[in-house]
């Protein structure tokens, strides 16, 4: 996957809690064989009515908002489903950075999978973002080295992510390929445990 | 004395092929369940980087999500068709066992995994769905991991995994009559949210736990992840062991009672600290149903619908304005007086053979209301032939029910059984998320109980206090 450090972009807000990956990206687009192309399908019953028609009242279609790759959203982000089709949707439609209080623990890790950065931030953090991103165009700048957002007026918060997924981002590396360097470890249990 | 544990540190233990301090643990995967929606990106993957299938042998695939459940031999839609063809030829070249559409054993995964006896107390299990909590009925440490975590465990047999913090849900009391497994979780995930459960790994624990036969424990086990817990499990006991005697997947005689008692040894230590702990009364529980879009927006039957009002801070305020909204509900008023147009009996929560008992005994003698749409699709090709075995299939049809072929079908809407727009469904499901069941569609969730009582009266009823007039 492709390693991510440090980005800067514009924000999209969505201010909503428990944003579920039916939303992020509805059922009737599951049924592709490949990763690639689930963009035009992200928040496909918000962003469109029933014709097809892109939906005016829609943050996302407003043109402050095109261009966006950092998307800040309310608690509990990612419910429901598995499916990682959420996390390549949002990728594919040119996000890299997610930015919420708290995520559900399927879709977190899936994103750490597919170099897209879950960043947890407090709710008052959060709030801030929303609260500027929705009144103008806003920029952030996310670096994943030093674990800081910040903007060039004066914001700045901290976040965490363990060391593990952390080196897996900043280097994009194949954990497949990192867990077959215990492959003894592995032959060794299966031979311990039938 | 050796430290009083719970069964989720004995399992996770036992699994640790890798561990390194401050580092995630390398866990062992016993069985992997495979289904065609979240795994061709993963074979892909594999094929890609030249890997094989490590397990096979440890892996087991069906068609659920996507299949038709009437007429079988034609499958209209050409995209579901080649999802499906193509767990065939992934499955093939890389040696997994398949039970495809036509096999005998195909049914839900989750519904299948137990029926089989794959699924056992103390193995860890994964599948690409986020159900695979189910499985923790049975004392098992089941998960639902994305499509790349698919493609490690193909490919290694193993997965990275933080150690879960522990969670013991005690339900004290017993359940009243009339009141279900679904009833329960459902009060649990509405009295202490959609999120309560999120990071941490629930043991389910009390009287009325105890009480619950295997397919209620799976009922309650499955929706853990409506909670936000990834897994939630219930510690074996007699009840696990009887249900899995003379499955095909265990071993039989002596073999069989040993094993017995190594799974019933796995159960939580006397003593054993949870990292949190909840509690709730079973006996003030009633029959529940969901008037929102998540199922932490549930009420019992004989309450209201709440408003605005109700609300706690503003987001909260948004979010009931919201889910009122597109539910075509105004708040405030009785739920019992809202009429559906649907009604769905089925999916990896309600669509085994106990839930489609308990629902022909509301349905026997009964007619559904002539402005509803009832369908049944038993979870498994099994659970149907069993079901028609004892006559459940006829007291449904004579009742004006469909009864259909396996599969998730209207709980998720991906092959061709969806709620129209604007309409409404009583839904043994597990999901009440805008757009679910089709777009624009409203869900409300119950038991298979209270689902069938709806589907005769045309609006939502108290089972317990039922009295449905046998037509003459």
């Amino acid at each position: 996957m492709e390693p991510i450090r440090k980005h800067e972009g514009l924000v999209y807000p969505l201010n909503r809690a428990n944003i579920d990956t039916d939303q992020i990206i509805p059922k009737q687009f599951l049924k592709r064989i490949s990763r690639q192309g689930f963009g035009q399908f992200v928040f496909y019953n918000w962003r469109f009515d029933s014709k097809g028609e892109l939906r005016n009242d829609f943050s996302l279609n407003q043109p402050k908002y095109q261009g966006t790759s950092i998307l800040v959203a309310g608690e509990n982000f990612g419910c429901g489903s598995s499916r990682e089709h959420a996390p390549w949707a949002l990728q594919d439609y040119g996000f890299r950075v997610i930015i919420a209080p708290s995520y559900a623990d399927i879709f977190y890790n899936n994103c750490t999978k597919n170099g897209i950065l879950p960043v947890k931030l407090t709710e008052e953090e959060v709030q801030t973002l929303i609260n500027n991103a929705e009144a103008d165009q806003y920029h952030v700048t996310v670096d994943l080295e030093v674990k800081k957002v910040y903007d060039n007026q004066g914001f700045e918060a901290s976040f965490d992510l363990d060391d593990y997924k952390r080196e897996m981002l900043l280097n994009g590396w194949d954990e497949i390929a990192v867990t077959l360097t215990h492959e003894g470890k592995i032959s060794q249990f299966e031979q311990a445990n039938g | 004395m050796r430290k009083p544990k719970t069964i989720i540190e004995k399992i996770w233990e036992k699994h640790i092929v890798h561990h390194e301090e401050g580092k995630p643990d390398l866990l062992y995967i016993d069985l992997h369940l495979v289904h065609e929606v979240t795994s061709p990106q993963a074979f892909e993957g594999l094929r890609i980087n030249n890997r094989k299938v490590r397990r096979p042998d440890r892996t087991f695939a069906t068609m659920d999500h996507n299949v038709p459940t009437i007429h079988r031999n034609v499958i209209k839609d050409e995209v579901s068709k080649t999802q499906m063809e193509t767990l065939k030829a992934n499955c093939e070249e890389f040696g997994v066992p398949l039970a495809d559409i036509h096999h005998p054993d195909q049914g839900i995964v989750h519904v299948i995994g137990p029926e089989l006896g794959l699924t056992q107390p103390g193995k860890t299990i994964v599948c690409g769905d986020s159900h695979t909590s189910t499985h923790g009925a049975f004392g098992a440490l089941a998960f639902g991991i994305g499509t790349s975590e698919v493609e490690h465990v193909l490919a290694t047999q193993t997965i990275w995994q933080q150690k879960p913090k522990t969670l013991n849900v005690k339900v004290n009391g017993k359940l009243g009559t009339g009141v279900t497994a679904k009833d329960l979780i459902l009060a649990i995930i509405g009295k202490f949210g959609v999120k309560f459960g999120t990071g941490y790994v629930i043991e389910y624990t009390g009287e009325a736990i105890r009480d619950l036969s295997m397919e209620g424990r799976m009922t309650v086990c499955n929706m853990s992840i409506e909670a936000g817990a990834r897994a939630g499990l219930i510690s074996p006991d007699d009840t696990t062991v009887e249900f899995l005697r003379g499955k095909r997947h265990v071993p039989n005689g002596q073999e069989f009672e040993q094993l017995a008692e190594e799974w019933k040894a796995l159960a939580t230590d006397e003593g054993a600290i949870y990292d949190e702990q909840v509690e709730i009364d079973a006996d003030e529980i009633e029959p529940q149903v969901t008037w929102g879009t998540n199922p932490g927006m549930c009420i019992p039957v004989s309450a209201n619908v709440p408003t605005v009002d109700d609300a706690n801070h503003d987001n909260e305020r948004e979010e009931i304005t919201r889910a009122l909204e597109y539910m075509g509900l105004e708040g405030g008023e009785p739920i019992s007086s809202v009429e559906i147009e649907h009604v769905f009996i089925g999916s990896c929560t309600n669509s085994r053979l106990a839930d489609l008992r308990r629902a022909s005994e509301i349905v026997k003698g009964h007619k559904v209301n002539p402005n509803v749409r009832a369908i049944v699709v038993p979870g498994s090709h099994s659970v149907k032939a069993q079901a028609e075995k004892e006559g459940i299939d006829l007291i449904f049809k004579n009742a004006g029910f469909e009864w259909r072929d396996a599969g998730c079908s209207m709980c998720l809407a991906m092959n061709d059984d969806v709620v129209p727009e604007g309409e409404r469904c009583a839904s043994t499901s597990n999901r009440n998320f805008e757009g679910r069941q089709g777009t624009g569609a409203r869900t409300h969730l119950v038991s298979p109980e209270m689902a069938a009582a709806a589907a005769i009266k045309g609006h939502f009823v108290d089972v317990r206090h039922l009295s449905i007039p046998t037509p003459s």
